[in-house]
């Protein structure tokens, strides 16, 4: 547990490192917040209370979904091209011999990285936006609690995804084909184009069952009160409940992978 | 100052001197020549992977079809927004997704410039008797992005279509002319951008603000945001000389800045100026390098 503890540590300075970076980031995240918030006023303008929001509701919808970006990895994250790039030249191997289980590993990396990306991706767009327009932030301590519980399973089930996707690479060798459409299916059905209550329909039933509704929209509806005692524990239940289903399919992956690693070289 | 740095200095000054020789139009067409060959080889090594680059170019044409399916889902809900019908939208979609799509095909791997400052390869180029801003332009060359602009050109096509617009000559000339003027506004801050990475290495984000967040902004209508941002991608980045002001010409709607409306005409002229600033700022950048050396 502890090696797992510095991993994920690790993971967390390993991303603080790059300062400019994540300026430049927090730059561009500010920016389309402002582009969409400007988009989704319009809507809303239009249609109040579409998708069960109201006007200050919908913002806060898209400054959340700015803030949550990086650390939900909605566009991907480093995990699947860096593993990828170790499966396809074969520094899986070292890997492999770390006393260390390869998801847990990942994992806890994943999971230092965004808490960083939470802090230093997220609060200040969150800040900028709140300054710039009418958000509903949330008075009650215990609903920005709550909020991060569902950000961080969030995150465990965008983890269990992307290790998903890298570990094709055992097959494919070059997996950019696959990390991309799984991204883009990702930032679909996430919520990030539009809230997953706005899609009409039988397409609204199905984006609100798939696992990525865990990763934007859930803390998005937490963190609005939209999610409260027993619906609370029963959003929870969704997240935790694709979690161990997507990790446990991981699971299984990396053991028919692994018997298929051949280490070239003497 | 080591031998092998000597050396270098020496052919860093012997390719200033051919490319002196050359001439301003000799550069260009060295430069675009050197670009076909190694988007070239880049197009044969991507091939290599065949599997892989037809379900990038399928994720490519998809990831820009997907924020037309969040428009689409929008109109599901309102007839208008801003004031414009789905076609109108439509026809301010595919024209700046046209124009982006073609000049990150063409200028996309420009953002890589800034790792390769950091890990120090940007020195391999340098000695190389091609101009720079060819090899950068063209390492990596993705043919996938063929996608982006194959998905702008149908939403443009549907909205062509759909459209209720009396051609005249001018108004059919404007969409090819919006098209090419616009990819050459975007390579030229793409150009920009990443002459601002020689000095901000990690900094490649704040260019996707003005390169992925202008055709963002660009693909709604202009009433829908803050007359201050309108006034500042008008008339400080001048992004609105892609679509906004040619499209809402052909479009037959007023701009919401009160203008002169033969500025509709201007995006070649913007084009040509913008090209100038940018390599002004490319050889600055350039100039201004130092290797991290050892």
């Amino acid at each position: 547990m502890r090696l797992y503890a510095v991993v994920a540590a690790g993971g967390f300075r390993r991303h603080a490192t790059y300062r400019v970076a994540t300026a430049a980031g927090v730059f561009t995240n500010t920016v389309f917040g402002f582009i969409l918030a400007y988009t989704f006023t319009a809507l809303w303008d239009e249609r109040p209370q579409l998708g069960g929001y109201d006007l200050s509701q919908a913002l806060t919808y898209v400054w959340l979904g700015q803030a949550l970006l990086m650390t939900a990895a909605l566009m991907g994250g480093g995990l699947e091209s860096e593993l990828m790039e170790r499966i396809r030249t074969g520094d899986i191997a070292i890997d492999l011999c770390r006393p260390a289980d390869l998801q847990l590993f990942w994992l806890a990396g994943d999971l230092g990285r965004a808490a960083f990306h939470l802090l230093g991706r997220g609060v200040v767009p969150m800040a900028v936006g709140a300054l710039a327009f009418d958000l509903a932030l949330p008075a009650d301590p215990f609903v920005w609690v709550a909020f991060l519980v569902a950000v961080a399973l969030g995150v465990v089930v965008s983890f269990a995804i992307r290790f998903l996707v890298a570990l094709s690479a055992f097959w494919l060798l070059d997996g950019a084909g696959v990390a991309q459409i799984t991204w883009l299916v990702g930032l679909f059905f996430s919520g990030m184009v539009l809230p997953l209550t706005v899609f009409p329909g039988g397409l609204g039933t199905l984006a609100q069952a798939l696992p990525w509704s865990a990763l934007l929209q859930i803390p998005a509806d937490v963190f609005l009160g939209k999610h409260t005692g027993w619906g609370l524990v029963r959003a929870y239940g969704f997240q935790l409940g694709w979690a161990a289903l997507l990790l446990t399919a991981g699971r299984l992956l990396q053991s028919v992978a692994t018997r298929r690693v051949v280490v070239q070289g003497g | 100052m080591g031998a092998a740095e000597a050396a270098e200095t020496l052919r860093v000054a012997e390719r200033a001197e051919v490319g002196e020789a050359l001439g301003a139009a000799g550069q260009v067409r060295a430069g675009v020549r050197a670009y076909r060959m190694i988007a070239a080889m880049w197009i044969r090594s991507t091939m290599a992977y065949r599997a892989s680059f037809a379900m990038a170019v399928f994720g490519n044409f998809a990831a820009t079809g997907l924020d037309f399916v969040g428009i689409l889902l929008m109109f599901s809900h309102v007839d208008a927004l801003g004031g414009y019908t789905l076609p109108e939208v439509a026809f301010l979609y595919g024209t700046a997704g046209a124009a982006f799509g073609l000049s990150d095909l063409v200028m996309g791997s420009m953002d890589r410039l800034g790792s390769r400052v950091r890990d120090g390869t940007l020195d391999t180029l340098l000695v190389r008797p091609v101009p720079v801003l060819a090899q950068i332009a063209a390492d990596r060359f993705a043919l996938r992005r063929l996608g982006r602009i194959t998905q702008g050109l149908l939403v443009l096509g549907y909205a062509l279509v759909v459209l209720d617009i009396e051609w005249t000559p001018l108004k059919v000339l404007m969409v090819p002319m919006m098209i090419l003027s616009g990819a050459v506004i975007f390579a030229s801050v793409f150009v920009a951008g990443a002459a601002f990475q020689f000095w901000a290495q990690d900094a490649s984000q704040v260019q996707n603000s003005f390169t992925y967040g202008g055709v963002t902004l660009l693909q709604y209508p202009p009433t829908v945001f803050a007359k201050d941002l309108v006034r500042g991608v008008t008339f400080v980045l001048p992004l609105a000389f892609v679509n906004w002001l040619p499209a809402l010409y052909v479009l037959g709607r007023p701009y919401p800045l009160d203008l002169p409306f033969w500025l509709a005409f201007l995006p070649p002229l913007v084009a040509g100026v913008c090209c100038p600033l940018a390599g002004a700022a490319w050889r600055m950048g350039l100039r201004s390098y130092r290797s991290t050396g050892s």
